[in-house]
This record gives structure tokens, C-alpha cells and sequence, in this order.
């Protein structure tokens, strides 16, 4: 291409592909026009048209979270952006590197309200960990190359590019800006290190909680286990930072963690946190959370070390290092005591025996691979898949944590199996979560993905808001039926060309299950569950982890099915 | 609890060297708003180095607070540096332009009051006098006090405005390098050695 040719948005693409970018996820409009034109110049980028911008950062970060690289996406101005907003705001609590690339109006109209005008950049400030917008042609491979450095760097984060229209346009004349280095993260101090170190060899009763932070860590952390003998726990996010097979793994913490881990942070004297930010969901009440540990908090982010829980060694650096040096020099702890309580813990799990949502769960799990890829939702399927599913190894658990974001799961499977097409991209959903992202089906038919595996787990209720009217709303279920309108899925996928399946019932479920995974396309398998399926154990919002309900309390009379039945009867 | 964690909320001033470009105010701004951070008063200036400026803040809080608030603000990709004052020996000035109602009975009193303040006379009215007084916190308020009897019209403040004193312009940014922090009281208490507490800086980042 001869330099006259160069336009802003021929250098975008030019500077994408210079940094290995192969694929990214986007939708088209008006103020991004001169971008997808360029587009069909650049044939190493492969676009992946969704049928929202929403499923199309979704897929993104899907992408991101299962290969740990950045995922880029493209949307028009106003609407187009806006669509983002809350896949942004995702990736900034998750901690995801998103390169948001939106168009904008022309300059001379910007902040006159001009059609599919939005103030993009001001609207995603507090959700963005930085945003630009370009003004200048010649700055715009340079703020490209910088938007994905801070994007991926340290903490990663999303970071959005907003162009206006006639920069896109413009000519560009100079050079096509080459990656940075990632920047050097000092290692933590060794002074901080060895007052860690005198406190884990103090302990009577340690343990080592690790969570999204950890994932690229997860053979130093099994390592720094090890050598202490120190059980680990590991958070939603962190879900596979740990083998699930080995003895000393707890499960998960929190809201509706194990009770083995839960028991183990309330009584605990020292508690390792590695690359975790200690969420409300976590901790339950804050001052009843490790009420007797010295907390030794490892994270690269200065602001999340004291920003929740009191701690008493910080240690500021990367997982993967700060593991490494806490496992020189350990010696194996010898505490019979802590270790006979915990194992007494670990007994207290049940898997569910009779036929509803988590019995649903727990037969889709079994049948994962450890290279399978589990995305989920959000709500009580989600709850129940961390719960259930035993991950071995990290970036194969895909989920949104921190924003709780309903209509996450299916786009962002999509993004996974795209990265990765050897493994099959399985995506368990909610009947509610699913609706709002399911037009998506048209992406699977358009690229001929064959990997992507959906189950919904159909309950006709929004489950997990009915589970808290049940607990703290007297059971007043206000608008969280759905049976009485939700599509037939089956017909749903078939009008997309997707394969689907069925179980109604627990003798169904082995056969159906394998007809789905069996089938050589991407497919959907509808398990209708009775819908009165609650989650636990369950930490009550604003209780302490002590306080944990281990198993569901008995039902009080009328039933959920009478409740569904009169809303039925007053639809009619 | 007294000393260098007292919990009791109070006025903490803080610089900050900034990127100088576009939203850089307002994405500090909502930062402190969204995390519900006080702030109290507010300057920004260009500096001796093209492209980077310089805000002073004085922020309410605790301790704890004050320096979430400066780690957070650390973390954006705007911000080159942060100073927390109180860390170290600092001179303070703060501009005030004061409108005091006058009558021909109180022109002179009002004068000698303001020449006993160094206050300069910047806008002569036939029942107003406009006074510009620079100065620390302490001596403004003392000016604006002084002239409340006689009918204050209008003032505006320019909020405060610090250096580190000295040579040590290099001093380190305080959030990352320096790790003084509330979640370690308990350690910081028993066990660092004196000098270290007295500075209140374990340095364990």
C-alpha cells in the first residue's frame, strides 16, 4: 500500500494486525464506516460480526478470559457504543484487557448532539481503566499501541478509543506503531516477604485463599502449597488457579462457598490472600470475616491491598513472584489438629440426589474434560456450576464475578470456542440470562462455529432473585416467573439452524446429554428442572461466613408450584 | 487514638502531577465522587514541565481514607505522582479575593485592618473595597473573620496551594513506593523501630 493510501482507519487495522491481533468482535454503523470499508483490505484480521455490540464485547472478553490475551471490539457511535456499556464495565471489575474501539461523529459536530452522537468517553470514564478520544490522525496508531499496553499491563483493565468519523478518513503519513514491551512489575520487597514468611511459620491453623489474580500463577501456587502444606481456597474467580483433585483444595469461599472453606477463613490464624480483592460476596460482614487471622495480602494493585480487610503484611507485586519467593525456603507445617477439623469439614458437602437444578448441574460437569472450557451465566446455575464443576487447571472457568452479569455467558462462550476451536466451549444458562443474549444463535450460524455447547437449565423462574423473596421477602415472588412466557427453546435454536435437545426428567437426562455433546455442530439442550431448586450452603447477605447456612431449610407450605399455578390462573 | 493513624476525620493535602490533557479533571473528579472522597478544595496550574500540571487537594477523611483515595488516584493513567504532605515539610498559600462593604465611618478602620494583613487593595468601590490577601489557611480565615463585622459582599478562595520544601523535587510518588498504611497499624505499633514509626513508613511495598 503506497503511503498516499493510508488512512486512519487502514492505520487501526495496520496497527491491530502489527500487534498479533488476528480476530476481532464487532457491528457496524454509520460513524465507523471508513473502518469496516478498511477492513476489507486487511484480510490476516478476521471480523466476527454478533447480532449486538453487547454479545460482541462479551465474546471479547470471553476471548480474553480464556486465552489471558486482549480482546478487541468495534462498535459504531452512540447506540452502537453505548451497547458496550456494560460489557466494559464488566471487563473493568473483572479485570479484563478489552480494547473498546467505538466511531464517533465527525469533529466539527462533536458536542452539537449530532445524529448517533453520544459522549462516549464520558460515559465510560468510571468504568474504563483509560480512554481516549483521537483527535489527531497522526496520533492514531501511537494511542492504539498505548490503549492496548495499559489495557493489558499490571492490573488489566478495558481501555476505549473513540474516533471521530473524519479521522478515520484523513490521511495518515506516519509510521504504524509497533507493540510496547509490557512494563517490568518490581518484584516484591524482600523485607515484606519474610515478614510473610515468619507469619505462615507461626501458624497453627494457615490458609492460603487465591482468586482472578492467581490465574497465570496457578503452578507457583500449587508449588508454595505444597511446600507449606497449606490448604488452598479459591475464589469464584479464581476457580482452577488450584487442581480441584488435589487433597489440600478447599472449594470456594463466600456467599455460597463450601463449608470447608468458610469454616477454615472463620477459624483460620493466617490467611494467605493472593491476587483476590476480597468482595462483599467473599467476605459476607467484614468484621466477621477472619476474625482471628493475620491477613498477608499479595496483589499488584496498591489500592486493593487495605481497601476492605485490615491487613497486616502487604505485599505488593505479581502472584506468579510473590509465590515463588513465599515457597523458598518453607518447611512443611505440622498441625494434625487443623488438618483432622478440615478433613472433618471436607465431608460436609452433598451432592444433590434428587432431580432439579443442581442435579442438572452436577450431570453436565461430570461430563467436562479438563481441557473443556465452562462458561456460565449468572444466577443460581452459576452458583451451582462453581459449586459442582472441579476445574483443574486455570482460564477454563468463564464467568462474570464481579458486575453479575446476566446475558454474560453464551456470547462469551462463543468468544472462548472462537480462541480456542480444539475444545468444546460449553455454556451452562439460566432461561432468563439466556433470552437476553440469545439472538447470538445467528453467530454460531454464520461462522459455522462447531464448538459451542449451550445448556440452559430451565426453571421458568428467575431462580436466585426467587431464592432471596423466598429468604427475605416472605416468599412475595414478584416478577420473577417466567414460564408463562418463555419461547420454546427448541424451536428457538432451530430457527437459527442450531441443533437442540431436551430432559424433563432425571431417566431422560444421560441420553439427552449425550445426544448434545455427540452432535457434531454447536447445539442447545434444554433441561426443564422443577423450580423450586435453592442454592446452598449460603452465607445470608450481611451475615458472617460463620454464619453460613449449610442445607436448605425445610419448605414451608404452599409449595413454589402453587405459587407459579395462581400466576398462571391470573394470566389466563 | 492519637499520632500518625488518628481516625478522627481531617484535612489532608495532597499534590498531584497530572498529564495535562483533555478530562483529566473530571476523571479525577468523578473518581472522588464515585467513591464518595470529600474534597474540599481544589487547584490546578500548568508547571515548569511542558505537558504535565499540577492539582493540590485537600481532602477530607481519616487517614485510611485519604490514602485509598490516593492509591486510587495513583492507578490513573493520567497521574505521574503523588505527594501526600504531611509526609513531609511543605509551604502552603492559599489567594483569597475579599469585597468589604464600607461606609465613611469604616473606610479607614477597614484599611488599617487590611495593611495589618498585608492585604493589597485591587478595586475601589464608593461603598466597597476589594482586598486580595495570599497566605496560609490560618491567616486568610483570620482576614475574612476580621472584616465579617463590617459587611463581607463576596469572596472567593482559591483553595490551597503547596510545594515540598527544599531541594527534594524527586521526592518518590508516596502511594506505591512508600507504604505507610492504616490496615498496619497493628504491625506498626508493636513492631517497627522507632525512627521507622515516627515516620510512620514501614516500607513494605
Amino acid at each position: 500500500m503506497t503511503q498516499q493510501d493510508m488512512t486512519g482507519a487502514k492505520a487501526l487495522w495496520a496497527t491491530l494486525a502489527a500487534h498479533g491481533i488476528n480476530t476481532v468482535f464487532g457491528y457496524p454503523g454509520g460513524a465507523i464506516m471508513p473502518v469496516y470499508d478498511a477492513l476489507t483490505f486487511y484480510p490476516e484480521v478476521r471480523h466476527i460480526l454478533g447480532r449486538h455490540e453487547q454479545g460482541a464485547i462479551h465474546a471479547a472478553e470471553g476471548w480474553a478470559k480464556a486465552t489471558g490475551e486482549i480482546g478487541v471490539c468495534i462498535a459504531t457511535s452512540g447506540p452502537g457504543a453505548t451497547n458496550l456499556v456494560t460489557g466494559l464495565a464488566d471487563a473493568m471489575l473483572d479485570s479484563v484487557p478489552i480494547l473498546a474501539i467505538t466511531g464517533n461523529v465527525a469533529r466539527h459536530l462533536m458536542g452539537t448532539d449530532a445524529f448517533q452522537e453520544a459522549d462516549i468517553t464520558g460515559i465510560t470514564l468510571p468504568i474504563t481503566k483509560h480512554n481516549y478520544v483521537v483527535r489527531d490522525v497522526e496520533e492514531l496508531p501511537r494511542v492504539i499501541a498505548e490503549a492496548i499496553r495499559i489495557a493489558r499491563s499490571g492490573r488489566p483493565g478495558p481501555v476505549l478509543v473513540d474516533i471521530p468519523k473524519d479521522v478515520q478518513l484523513a490521511a495518515y503519513h506516519g509510521e504504524i506503531a509497533a507493540p510496547h514491551a509490557r512494563p517490568e512489575i518490581p518484584a516484591p520487597k524482600p523485607e515484606a516477604i519474610e515478614k510473610a514468611r515468619e507469619l505462615l511459620r507461626s501458624a497453627r491453623k494457615p490458609v492460603i485463599m487465591v482468586g482472578g489474580g492467581s490465574l497465570d500463577a496457578a503452578a507457583e501456587i500449587t508449588a508454595l502449597a505444597h511446600a507449606w502444606d497449606i490448604p488452598v481456597i479459591t475464589t469464584l474467580m479464581g476457580l482452577g488457579s488450584f487442581p480441584a483433585s488435589d487433597p489440600l483444595w478447599l472449594g470456594m469461599p463466600g456467599m455460597h462457598g463450601s463449608v470447608a472453606a468458610n469454616r477454615a477463613i472463620s477459624e483460620a490464624d493466617v490467611l494467605l490472600g493472593i491476587g483476590l480483592r476480597f468482595d462483599d460476596r467473599v467476605t459476607g460482614r467484614v468484621n466477621g470475616f477472619a476474625p482471628n487471622a493475620s491477613i498477608i495480602h499479595v496483589d499488584l494493585d496498591a489500592a486493593e491491598i487495605g481497601k476492605i480487610v485490615r491487613t497486616h503484611v502487604p505485599v505488593r507485586g505479581e502472584a506468579r513472584v510473590a509465590a515463588q519467593m513465599l515457597a523458598e525456603g518453607a518447611q512443611k507445617l505440622d498441625l494434625p489438629e487443623w488438618r483432622e477439623k478440615i478433613a472433618e469439614w471436607k465431608t460436609r458437602t452433598q451432592d444433590p440426589d434428587h432431580w432439579g437444578a443442581g442435579y442438572a448441574v452436577k450431570a453436565v460437569v461430570d461430563r467436562l474434560r479438563p481441557d473443556d472450557i465452562l462458561s456460565s451465566d449468572v444466577g443460581q446455575h452459576q452458583m451451582l456450576a462453581a459449586q459442582l464443576a472441579r476445574f483443574e487447571r486455570p482460564r477454563r472457568w468463564i464467568n462474570s464475578g464481579g458486575l453479575g452479569t446476566m446475558g454474560f455467558g453464551f456470547p462469551a462462550a462463543i468468544g472462548a470456542g472462537m480462541a480456542e476451536p480444539g475444545v468444546r466451549s460449553i455454556v451452562i444458562a439460566g432461561d432468563g440470562g439466556f433470552q437476553m443474549t440469545a439472538q447470538e444463535l445467528a453467530t454460531l450460524k454464520k461462522y459455522d462455529i462447531r464448538n459451542v455447547k449451550i445448556c440452559i437449565i430451565n426453571n421458568s423462574f428467575l431462580g436466585m432473585v426467587r431464592q432471596w423473596q423466598e429468604l427475605f421477602h416472605e416468599r412475595r415472588y414478584s416478577e420473577v416467573y417466567l414460564g408463562d412466557s418463555n419461547p420454546d427453546f427448541l424451536k428457538l435454536a432451530d430457527a437459527y439452524g442450531v441443533p437442540a435437545y431436551r430432559a424433563d426428567r432425571a431417566e431422560e437426562l444421560p441420553e439427552a446429554i449425550d445426544a448434545w455433546l455427540n452432535d457434531p455442530k454447536s447445539s442447545l439442550l434444554e433441561i426443564v428442572v422443577p423450580n423450586e431448586h435453592g442454592v446452598f450452603p449460603m452465607v445470608p447477605a450481611g451475615a458472617s461466613l460463620s454464619e453460613m447456612i449449610e442445607t436448605e431449610p425445610p419448605r414451608p407450605t404452599p409449595g413454589i408450584e402453587k405459587n407459579a399455578a395462581a400466576e398462571e390462573a391470573k394470566n389466563a | 487514638m492519637t499520632g500518625p493513624f488518628d481516625s478522627t476525620p481531617k484535612d489532608h493535602l495532597v499534590s498531584a502531577l497530572v498529564r495535562d490533557e483533555p478530562r483529566v479533571l473530571t476523571r479525577i473528579s468523578s473518581l472522588f465522587g464515585r467513591r464518595g472522597y470529600n474534597i474540599r478544595s481544589l487547584s490546578v496550574g500548568s508547571t515548569e514541565h511542558p505537558g504535565l500540571s499540577r492539582m493540590t487537594f485537600v481532602v477530607t477523611g481519616d487517614r485510611g481514607v485519604v490514602e485509598q483515595a490516593m492509591r486510587q488516584l495513583e492507578k490513573l493513567h493520567d497521574v505521574v505522582k503523588i505527594i501526600d504532605h504531611s509526609l513531609e515539610k511543605f509551604v502552603d498559600r492559599e489567594l483569597v479575593l475579599v469585597k468589604v462593604a464600607i461606609t465613611p465611618e469604616s473606610r479607614v478602620e477597614v484599611r488599617q485592618i487590611a495593611e495589618d494583613f498585608r492585604a493589597r487593595i485591587v478595586d475601589v468601590g464608593r461603598h466597597a473595597l476589594t482586598f486580595e490577601v495570599t497566605g496560609d489557611e490560618g491567616k486568610i480565615t483570620a482576614f475574612i473573620e476580621q472584616m465579617r463585622p463590617f459587611g463581607i459582599i463576596e469572596t472567593m478562595r482559591t483553595g490551597r496551594v503547596a510545594l515540598t520544601r527544599g531541594s527534594n523535587a524527586d521526592i518518590p510518588s508516596h502511594v506505591y513506593h512508600e507504604g505507610e498504611t492504616e490496615a498496619l497499624r497493628p504491625v506498626v505499633e508493636s513492631a517497627e523501630p522507632r525512627e521507622e514509626k515516627a515516620r510512620g513508613v514501614p516500607n513494605l511495598f
